[in-house]
């Protein structure tokens, strides 16, 4: 559960300061399916980057799971991320030098999980994800689809209690950000929480819940 | 993340940037080579030294009418004032310090050696049966001088001698001149090449006394003496000078020197000049470091975004430093044993150039270069590392 109250985060771009976020004020309950919508420079992908102990606010106070999580130090935020977020990013960050399952494995060997136990983990995702004919292939030899595949077995193979992805069929053809949201949507139905940035109307309204953003507030929470 | 994980993720990095990681490990390969075929130079520039020395007799101490005096007085105060002899007396007592092993008295002049129809000039050394064993030197034919028969008329010849006037081979039990005395060839000596600028092969080799009458002295030209053990070189020193000294009514009119302290003097010379190589060497592979940083801060730039990913998916600082140090090591590592190789080979080369030369790489030099290689490695990825670990992710993911 994720618990935001008056979240201010502030960037400065030369003499002048940006509210990227202005006093964010935000509940999410576990299992949630949310939308954050809004125009560019909005504070959406800010607010996200807070969520996922990414970025740092300057004050107000989060509450994540039920533990303040606001002044942790950046070894503990590391591993909050590790266990309890899951990123999915438009360009999908796969790492170029490694094949899709050790770009799945890699949050595992960050871990620190056996060999033994990696590569079966590893092996679940692959079929779950129907990756297995791809499993040695490196991102450059796939397609946007099975890259944006690779990058959400990722994140998921630890099971995070939420998922955050940022504009995740920002890079795909229609057809298969369809398909990419529907993958999305299924963790979201197995108890995930979801939470979709996104400026694409039509993928923001099949959140159950759609938050719309402006200047760093929240203008818009509906159900 | 665990040790095991780190060097396997940082080897498959550094295996995957080919050329790059090719690079850095030849330049530190060629630092490490150098140091180690440059101290193998050094160091074996020393052995043969220090084996040229020991060919000419071990505990060896040598006795040199005339005093070698370098201080004091202004010139012309010792004009007038002649040396006295070292004579074949003087050698015999000294033969009976009891630090003494043995002595050889020694002439050495020129005299014209003829036989069946041959003439040539040679040098000619006069001594006793002892000069054998402390020259270490070995005979191929026949004996050296008779022990105690200094006035019999023998004569000893060099390898090169004994080719050219008795071609046959057999030169033992013939008679030659030497200047205006007959002699009979005892023996003669093996091959043993030239040794400190002196061919010992182009010699010939007779009994003190005749050698004594030949050049007409009394003085000797040399007192060689070899002292019991290497501790009692410096007891024999002071014995014979205190001896001599008494002899000569008490004037310090002889140089006493032991091979020991020219040895010294050469060995700590030489190996000074090693390690001077050592450390020019040494600096190729700083130099090696710092390509070694260079490439590892443009690597921490290229891979700005997959940093941030890292860290996105919860990679800790520690955990990215680790990895960037893992991959200095492993470009160190490679490049210390392929330097180690390379430097291996290079002075195997050398040797099998230079025969003479024993070119061995010291040890101390090969674990020096490749602990300098890792060292430099591992402190030059200090710096990239830290700025890696440093990145924001947000900004990273980025790519900024």
């Amino acid at each position: 559960m994720i618990r935001l109250s008056a979240i201010t985060r502030v960037f400065r771009m030369g003499d002048q300061e940006v509210r990227a976020l202005n006093g964010v004020t935000l509940d999410i309950a576990s299992g949630e399916y949310v939308s954050i919508m809004g125009p560019s420079g909005s504070g959406k992908s800010t607010l996200l980057n807070v969520i996922g102990l990414l970025d740092r606010p300057d004050s107000g106070h989060y509450e994540l799971d039920g533990s303040d999580v606001t002044g942790l130090s950046e070894t503990e935020r590391a591993r909050v991320r590790r266990e309890k977020i899951g990123f999915v990013f438009q360009s999908f960050h796969l790492v170029p030098r490694l094949t899709a399952a050790q770009n799945i494995e890699l949050p595992l060997i960050l871990e620190g999980v056996a060999p033994a136990e990696r590569s079966a983990q590893v092996d679940a995702a692959l079929d779950a994800f129907d990756l297995r004919d791809r499993a040695h292939h490196r991102p450059s030899e796939l397609s946007g689809g099975q890259r944006q595949r690779v990058a959400i077995a990722r994140a998921t193979i630890l099971r995070p209690t939420a998922l955050l992805a940022d504009e995740p069929t920002g890079n795909l053809d229609h057809r298969i950000g369809a398909e990419v949201m529907a993958l999305l949507e299924a963790l979201h139905h197995a108890g995930t929480t979801l939470i979709v940035v996104t400026h694409d109307r039509e993928l923001g309204a099949r959140a159950h819940r759609h938050i719309a953003m402006r200047d760093g507030e929240i203008v818009g929470d509906e159900t | 993340m665990n040790l095991r994980d780190t060097l396997v993720l940082s080897l498959s990095t550094v295996a995957s940037y080919r050329t790059r990681s090719l690079l850095i490990v030849l330049a530190m390969a060629l630092g490490v080579a150098a140091v180690v075929v440059l101290t193998a130079l050094g160091d074996g520039a020393r052995r043969y030294v220090v084996g040229q020395f020991s060919s000419l007799g071990t505990n060896l101490v040598i006795v040199l009418p005339g005093r070698a005096e370098t201080a004091g007085g202004f010139p012309g105060a010792s004009l007038g004032e002649t040396p006295r002899d070292l004579t074949l007396e003087d050698a015999r007592l000294v033969g009976q310090l009891p630090q003494v092993r043995r002595y050889a008295p020694l002439n050495v002049g020129v005299a014209e050696l003829t036989s069946a129809g041959r003439l040539r000039e040679v040098t000619v050394l006069g001594s006793t049966a002892d000069l054998l064993p402390i020259r270490h030197m070995k005979l191929s034919q026949g004996s050296f001088l008779a022990r105690g028969s200094e006035k019999s008329a023998q004569i000893v010849l060099g390898s090169v001698l004994a080719r050219e006037f008795f071609p046959d081979g057999r030169a033992v039990g013939q008679r030659v001149r030497l200047g205006d005395s007959r002699f009979l060839v005892s023996g003669v000596l093996a091959p043993q090449g030239e040794s400190m600028g002196f061919n010992s092969d182009e010699i010939v080799i007779i009994p003190i006394d005749y050698a004594q009458e030949l050049f007409n002295t009394e003085s000797l030209f040399r007192l060689l003496v070899e002292a019991r053990s290497r501790t009692a070189i410096e007891p024999a020193k002071a014995a014979i000078t205190h001896l001599l000294k008494l002899r000569h009514d008490g004037e310090e009119d002889v140089t006493v020197i032991t091979q020991d302290a020219v040895l010294d003097t050469f060995d700590r010379i030489l190996t000074a000049l090693t390690l001077g190589v050592a450390g020019i060497a040494a600096i190729s592979l700083a130099v090696a470091g710092i390509l070694v940083m260079n490439v590892m801060l443009v690597a921490v730039a290229q891979r700005t975004s997959e940093i941030g990913l890292l860290k996105a998916i919860g990679a800790p600082a520690s955990d990215i430093r680790r990895l960037f140090f893992a991959e200095a090591l492993w470009l160190s590592l490679a490049g210390g044993a392929l330097g180690f190789a390379l430097g291996h080979a290079g002075a195997f080369v050398i040797r099998l150039a230079y025969p003479v030369l024993p070119a061995y790489p010291p040890a101390w030099a090969s674990v020096a270069g490749v602990a300098t290689a890792l060292l430099t490695g591992v402190v030059a990825s200090l710096l990239p590392a830290a700025r890696a670990a440093r990145l924001d992710p947000v900004l990273a993911l980025s790519g900024k």
